[in-house]
């Protein structure tokens, strides 16, 4: 059965311009640096699907999340929402796409207006698009909103202001301003991970109950990768601004392909204390979006990485499995290699290390033109 | 209470009156006659003066830790974990008192209710007497029991270099030059996996994980013998969690050093610790060996954090919330303080303060019916 798309990315691009000291403003003749955010991503979101963006801080999910509700303009690459690329649109058009589309934001206690009751923060996207004319409409489709958030008796909660809600209540506020306009897709970026542990569970739940009963496809941004297994149907592997693994939570999540999906996989807590973790190395930090590496973003810190090759040319894509695809040049090696690597491993982190420093030489070197596909 | 000040001694004298113990509960925890105890936590209490009345921000808590173990202290925000850890170190603010119960350290005592100097703090004499007081605890902190804290970005004195503030903190409790408290900055940071030329960097010049591992480096400076580290890895990500966890654990088995760890994920917990104390709105709920407590839970908050968190390995379940959210401890519900979202709240619950029962070899719990949910008796549907 051929499932609907609801969102199809490709090749999405978004750099921001790194603004130079003064010195640069007397040019130098140097070129603009730019943070490559998100660097030539492609996926879809079916209808009635989760699919999560997992990443650590700073490898661009945020901005994927910002670019697809529009809250960015994107440098290139198309976003079709329906088959409609809206990559481009203005104006009037923008306006009837954000009604289809809405955000859920992570920090409940910021992103409702203190000076709001409930009622005005969630009529609010209802006033900017003009639904409902009389105020007591208004009122019966923020009531239902509230309910569907399980705010019940949303009477009960019209009339509050944000300070007198708990977190949990904040957030499930937010979540039915961002349902009170039927949206037909949601971008939720980290919705639980400022709340208490206890409350957590409460709101991913209503999430999911919300995607089961409207079949609301969601984008789920988070960090942590025991709450998208949770959610998602589906996972990305974000890092430095690529996605380098995709598939099905559970395909990702027990058969990881990629040596960095394998390392973070492996980096994960188990709230288990009988439970031996085997931890993967993985060497050094993240690497500066500025100055990416050459060829595969991650072979630096790549234990497996072969000079010539990760170094020199950009990984293709590959599919290990059917709907499961790994940016590697050795994917369908890798869990074998893996097994391998025990023996060799100190040999190969040295081998990482030094490639690390080569790369962190070449990264202060501004002569070198760093190319980008 | 001069000749006190004068030796230098930390134990208090002798004549003071010590409040009692509350009788509410029949069982109290025991400690071994036998063992000896890093620390001991006896029925402390912390309460916080505050507009309007009094934050019980700890209520009731004891645990012993003895040489080289780690124990986790699991809850919520507000739960008065944090709080907990602040008292051990007497780093309380102004307005918070210990209002109960004391703490000894190697067997003396560091921390007990002292009327003289509760609830007067506007009073000049006062304050003067309770500054002296806390100057008692100078050769205790950081020489003894250290601290990792829990954003290592604001812990951190942005206009010195970080080899600048570790050999103060050296300098502060031993005699040494500063060239030679400078090379153990040195070797410190060569311990905690930081390149040891980089001791004369300033803290915006590190990233997180190097902070953290420099914060590190900072607690060990004095060979405690006990270490706390209040959610030392929560604003990191997992790779940089990971690693700073395994480097804490690698040093602390080296080094001999006890350590109380203070986070709200219990699956940093489950990895770390030999103990776990549960707490919830100040109370302790649940305490007891890791692995007795993470298998068989006989507290229902207990049961219901363990089942907030999804995990990445075996079956992917349901995850179960915990109705409600955490009361005002300004005024706590009375009898049980989780009754309110307990599943299993019987009306005793909400008049009676349950008694804190044992299960089995130092596993407690607080709960009306801790003995019927351990044997399995009581089950929530």
């Amino acid at each position: 059965m051929a499932e609907k798309v609801i969102i199809n990315v490709k090749k999405l691009k978004k750099y921001f311009p790194v603004r130079g000291g003064l010195m640069s403003s007397f040019g130098s003749g140097k070129e603009q640096k730019f943070v490559h955010a998100v660097d030539n991503i492609s996926f879809t979101i079916k209808q009635g699907e989760v699919f999560s963006l997992v990443g650590e801080s700073g490898c661009g999910k945020t901005t994927t999340g910002r670019l697809l509700t529009r809250l960015e303009d994107p440098t290139s690459g198309h976003i079709y929402f329906h088959k409609r690329d809206i990559a481009n649109l203005e104006g009037k058009d923008l306006k009837s796409f954000r009604r289809n589309v809405q955000m859920i934001f992570q920090d409940p206690y910021e992103s409702l207006n203190p000076r709001l009751t409930v009622f005005s923060t969630v009529a609010e996207p209802l006033l900017v698009h003009h639904v409902g004319d009389t105020i007591d409409e208004r009122e019966d489709l923020v009531a239902k909103a509230l309910e569907a958030a399980e705010l019940k008796p949303a009477m009960e909660y019209l009339h509050r202001y944000p300070h007198e809600l708990s977190g949990g209540q904040r957030q499930r506020v937010a979540i039915a301003r961002a349902l009170a306009l039927r949206p037909e897709f949601i971008v939720a970026d980290e919705p639980v991970s400022m709340l208490d542990v206890s409350i957590r569970a409460g709101i991913l739940n209503l999430l999911l109950d919300l995607k089961a009963k409207y079949g609301i496809p969601y984008l789920f941004i988070t960090h942590d990768l025991s709450v998208a297994r949770y959610m998602s149907d589906r996972i990305g592997v974000m890092y430095l601004g690529t996605i380098v693994e995709t598939g099905e939570s559970e395909k990702v999540i027990k058969n990881p392909h990629h040596p960095y999906t394998r390392a973070l996989l492996s980096s994960v807590p188990v709230p288990d204390p009988d439970y031996k973790r085997e931890r993967k190395k993985i060497k050094g930090d993240l690497p500066s979006p500025i100055n990416v590496p050459k060829g595969c973003r991650f072979y630096p810190r790549c234990i497996f990485a072969k000079k010539g090759i990760c170094d020199r040319k950009d990984p293709p894509v590959v599919e290990v499995e059917p709907g499961h695809f790994v940016k590697c040049h050795f994917a369908a090696d890798i869990p074998a290699m893996d097994g391998k690597a025990d023996e060799e491993m100190e040999e190969k982190v040295e081998l990482g290390e030094q490639l690390l420093q080569e790369t962190m030489n070449s990264a202060g070197n501004d002569e070198e033109e760093i190319e980008f596909v | 209470m001069d000749e006190a000040m004068e030796n230098n001694e930390l134990e208090v004298v002798e004549n003071e009156p010590l409040e009692v113990p509350s009788e509410s509960h029949s069982d109290v925890i025991t400690y071994d006659e036998n063992e000896e105890y890093l620390l001991e936590v006896n029925h402390l209490k912390v309460y916080f003066d505050v507009l309007g009345g009094e934050v019980k921000a700890v209520d009731d808590v004891s645990f012993a830790l003895k040489a080289g173990e780690t124990m986790g202290i699991v809850g919520e925000s507000g739960c008065g974990k944090t709080t907990t850890a602040f008292s051990i170190n007497r780093l309380l603010p102004d307005n918070g008192h210990i209002k109960g119960g004391y703490i000894k350290y190697k067997g003396k005592k560091i921390a007990e209710p002292d009327p003289e100097i509760t609830g007067l703090m506007k009073d000049r004499k006062k304050r003067k007497l309770y500054k002296e007081k806390e100057a008692m605890m100078a050769p205790i902190r950081w020489k003894e029991i250290a601290m990792i804290f829990q954003s290592a970005m604001n812990a951190f004195n942005p206009v010195h270099t970080i080899g600048a503030q570790i050999v103060e903190a050296i300098q502060a409790h031993e005699d040494v030059s500063e060239d030679e408290a400078m090379e153990r900055a040195r070797n410190l940071f060569k311990m905690v996996g930081l390149p040891p030329e980089r001791v004369t960097g300033y803290p915006h010049e590190f990233s997180g994980g190097m902070r953290q591992r420099a914060m590190i480096a900072m607690a060990l400076a004095c060979n405690p013998s006990l270490l706390i580290a209040d959610e030392p890895t929560t604003a990191l990500d997992v790779i940089m969690q990971d690693r700073i966890l395994a480097e804490i654990k690698r040093l602390q088995k080296k080094f001999g050093i006890s350590m109380i760890i203070i986070t709200h994920d219990v699956s940093v917990v489950a990895e770390t610790a030999d103990k776990i104390m549960v707490m919830y709105a100040g109370k302790m709920m649940e305490y007891g060996n890791i692995s007795e407590v993470f298998h068989h839970p006989a507290h229902p908050y207990t049961i219901g954090l363990l089942g907030s968190f999804p995990s990445i390995k075996g079956e992917k379940k349901k995850l179960k919330s915990i109705p409600g959210s955490p009361p005002d401890l300004v005024n706590p519900p009375k009898g049980c303080r989780f009754h309110p979202r307990c599943k299993l709240a019987k009306p005793i619950c909400m008049e009676e303060e349950p008694p804190i029962v044992e299960l089995s070899d130092g596993h407690w719990a607080a709960c009306h019916f801790a003995r019927e949910i351990y044997s399995g008796e009581l089950k929530e549907e």
